[in-house]
């Protein structure tokens, strides 16, 4: 070779020279190979000498015909088995097929897989499918607790869209627009609803926003941007309060204000036990999100020679903005969806009361449990149709969450870099002028003479 | 080359330089202005009011609690069954029992099914529905317990009597399975013996306590590093070999925290279980049998008629879970900052 090669040139030479190598022995078989090796000009590979044409065939990758037919063939089996034992022969009640498909799949699959595979292929296939089904129970569960409660809400839902009840459209949304207030036990649901109840969790839900969200943020800030010895001491105790049930939180409020001072259940105390609970929940998942941002960004403020709190205000808190929001809005799922507290707190009532000092105050989550605890079943509709609204409310509020989550730390939409950079543009104006009008004028610096 | 062969010995420029024995670093002083120190002030008495509250609560219930406990004595309080603080006799021998009974039979339930997914979502849906599944998980922690309850109670508990009634037929030899009053002859067999159990509380609980389970345990798992990961493979390691030899050791720490965690949350569960169970006060060792009790629920259903000496009975018996949850929240966030996965928990 008498042209220059260049060194990525070389390399691919090297492997077409191995190859043609590879293929010479293929054709010539073993005195082909000795002759390449001996012959001294290629590349020597020693891997062409360890490699015999009789190795055992390996465990491949991905799934070959073979794979989903046994599938397939196991699935068809495991159901048919299913349907025999329980809805052709009736040796088992039918509400057991899935759980003896299950078990018919898990063997004959196994076995099939043993019949072609060696033994980590066989344990592969079975911890696969223990793997799936555990992932399918966890989901179709929380689809069965979710749909159930918006299924068993309907009966309400029906009889606000009943053609029927020659309402006008004001009073079909009664259930969101009128209380309990002299509903008796065996009025239909043409009667009542839960105004009442969301307006009392409106309320202590924003009291204890209100108290919740400016202190929390400061003393997650506090734990994360000053530290110190009293900081850490602030975040075991805080850590340690996650652990409080919310039960205890509400039997706190109880004994310390209800029984001490008020004398009767209201919607403020209600607030106080929610604030207890929500403040170390927020703290804790603000100071996570606040960890997340880069030491550099911090430093790069402070080398611009901004202050503590400049950093602090302009680079830290917008920085993970979204995060922050996501906590809040977490946070506030939580605390709507507490029961425990306010049920000793909050006190019952079937009246609206918009007054948080005085008089029992209902939140939705209890009243549901209220509702449930009747026996008439219009009752438990009302129930369920409580329950259904607030798990529509937390879902709203879990959406908006994520939604705002997918934005990662110190990331800006196309709208906000715009502003971001017409907003670097202006102060750059701003200091060339000034810098041409010091520059006229004589600066401070230089010697007035 | 030729400058550190110069003069035919190696060439080194001056150092130390000179006069460096003798230098001393530059005092750094912190400046802080007006601003600075405003801020931090604030943030510091932010600091200390939640520390105030937090305190005042554990405080007051640490006081209450107190003199509770000392009208009967330590020993009678962990081991009465009966609660009647009017007649001062009182104890959570039977609640503390029921209490951990359901949060165990929580945990058999949780356990194998947080673990499966953790190892689902991180192993097997990666690149597919991974993120779809994340969020799935973390919702059904933001349902609220009165919807866990209210499913529980209506639609669970008759669906599940029938394999109540089935494991103590067949298991009744286990005293831990027996249920008392239950005649396997009878054609006609009494349903309400099997209602409002250990069982179907801790059930209830198990599935409500999953959500946390998983998200620690998937944090830990999906950490377990790529090379380590690919090592294996390399190896020859199936999927699952690759799991077992490098994730499950790697995801050990997170999977007992979280497991901890799940443990603490299910102690201090309060409204499903005080809708689904009947309160007994005595210890009822059969997880099948109608009627057990809990600290939580049972503060839930009693603080209205409290007053008094009952009142502090019933803060001495939160403030007995309150300690237990916190013990095991800190040992289980020991155990996970100290495994090698070190997974933040975000509980």
């Amino acid at each position: 070779m008498t042209t220059t090669v260049r060194p990525e040139e070389r390399h691919n030479l090297h492997r077409s020279l191995a190859q043609s190598l590879q293929e010479e022995r293929l054709l010539a078989g073993d005195r082909g190979r000795h002759e390449a090796v001996a012959r001294g000009h290629g590349t020597h590979l020693p891997r062409l000498e360890l490699e015999s044409e009789d190795d055992a065939p390996r465990v491949t990758i991905g799934y070959s015909r073979d794979d989903v037919l046994t599938l397939v063939g196991s699935i068809c089996s495991s159901i048919a088995v299913g349907l025999l034992f329980t809805a052709v022969i009736g040796l088992v009640p039918i509400g057991w097929l899935p759980v003896l498909a299950f078990v018919w799949f898990v063997l004959i699959y196994t076995c099939l897989v043993f019949l072609r595979n060696p033994g980590p292929a066989v344990q592969d296939r079975f911890w696969t499918v223990i793997l799936w089904a555990a992932g399918v129970v966890v989901v179709g569960s929380l689809a069965l607790v979710v749909g159930f409660t918006l299924f068993r809400g309907h009966d309400v839902l029906d009889q606000m869209f009943d053609p029927d009840s020659k309402q006008d459209l004001w009073q079909r949304l009664h259930f969101f627009t009128t209380d309990m207030g002299g509903v008796g036990p065996i009025d239909g649901l043409e009667r009542g609803g839960i105004l009442h109840a969301l307006v009392g969790t409106l309320i202590q839900i924003g009291i204890a926003l209100a108290v919740t969200i400016p202190l929390g943020l400061t003393t997650a800030v506090f734990l994360g941007e000053i530290g110190g010895r009293f900081a850490r001491f602030v975040r075991t105790v805080v850590e340690a309060m996650t652990a409080l049930p919310s039960v205890v939180a509400g039997l706190f409020i109880y004994a310390a204000v209800i029984v001490a001072i008020t004398r009767q259940p209201n919607g403020f105390a209600a607030s106080l036990a929610l604030i207890v609970l929500m403040l170390p929940i927020m703290i804790r998942s603000s100071d996570v999100v606040l960890r997340l941002v880069p030491g550099n960004l911090r430093e790069a403020g402070l080398a611009l020679g901004a202050g503590q709190w400049a950093v602090v205000w302009h680079v830290v808190l917008p920085t993970v903005r979204s995060g922050l929001t996501t906590a809040i809005i977490l946070a506030t799922a939580h605390g709507i969806g507490e029961t425990a507290p306010v049920l000793l707190t909050a006190g019952y009532t079937t009246n609206l009361n918009v007054n948080p000092f005085s008089g029992p105050m209902t939140s939705l989550p209890l009243a549901a449990l209220e509702f449930v605890k009747n026996p008439q079943t219009t009752m438990i509709a009302r129930g369920f149709a409580t329950a259904a609204f607030l798990l529509v409310l937390v879902l709203v509020l879990f959406v908006a969450a994520r939604a705002l989550a997918g934005q990662e730390a110190g990331k800006l939409t196309d709208g906000q870099a715009r502003r971001r950079r017409a907003k670097s543009r202006s102060t750059l104006q701003r200091i060339s002028h000034a810098h041409v009008a010091s520059s006229v004028r004589l600066s401070p610096h230089e010697d007035p003479a | 080359m030729t400058a550190t062969t110069r003069g035919g010995r190696t060439w080194r420029p001056d150092y130390p330089e000179e006069g460096t024995a003798s230098a001393r670093a530059r005092r750094v002083r912190h400046v802080f202005e007006p601003a600075d120190l405003a801020f931090r002030g604030v943030a510091r008495s932010g600091g200390l009011i939640v520390l105030v509250i937090m305190g005042m609560v554990g405080f007051f219930l640490a006081v209450q609690a107190v003199q509770a406990i000392q009208r009967v004595g330590v020993v009678e309080f962990v081991t009465t069954p009966d609660w009647s603080p009017e007649t001062n006799h009182f104890g959570i021998a039977a609640l503390l029992t029921g209490t951990v009974l359901i949060a165990i039979v929580a945990l058999i339930v949780a356990l194998p099914l947080s673990a499966g997914t953790a190892l689902f979502i991180t192993e097997i849906a990666a690149g597919g529905p991974q993120r779809v599944l994340i969020s799935i998980v973390d919702l059904m922690a933001a349902i609220p317990s009165v919807v866990f309850g209210l499913w529980g109670l209506i639609f669970l508990q008759p669906a599940i009597v029938p394999f109540s009634r089935w494991i103590s037929e067949w298991f009744g030899w286990i005293p831990l399975f027996a249920v008392d009053g239950a005649d396997p002859h009878n054609p006609l067999p009494d349903d309400s013996l099997y209602t409002s159990s250990t069982f179907i509380a801790g059930l209830v609980v198990g599935l409500m306590v999953v959500p946390i389970m998983t998200s620690i345990m998937r944090e830990s798992f999906s950490r377990a590093p790529i090379g380590e990961r690919e090592g294996a493979y390399a190896l020859g390691a199936t999927r699952w070999g690759m799991v077992r030899a490098v994730v499950l050791p790697f995801g050990r720490g997170g999977v007992i925290g979280g497991t901890m965690l799940g443990l603490g949350r299910a102690l201090g569960e309060t409204i499903a279980i005080y809708l689904i169970i009947n309160p007994i006060f005595n210890i009822n060792l059969h997880l099948l049998q109608n009627g057990t009790n809990s600290i939580a629920a049972h503060i839930a259903l009693r603080y209205g008629e409290a007053s008094g000496l009952g009142m502090s009975a019933l803060m001495a018996a939160g403030l007995a879970l309150f300690v237990l949850t916190m013990i095991i929240n800190f040992t289980a966030s020991a155990v996970i900052a100290r495994s090698r996965s070190g997974a933040e928990s975000e509980a």
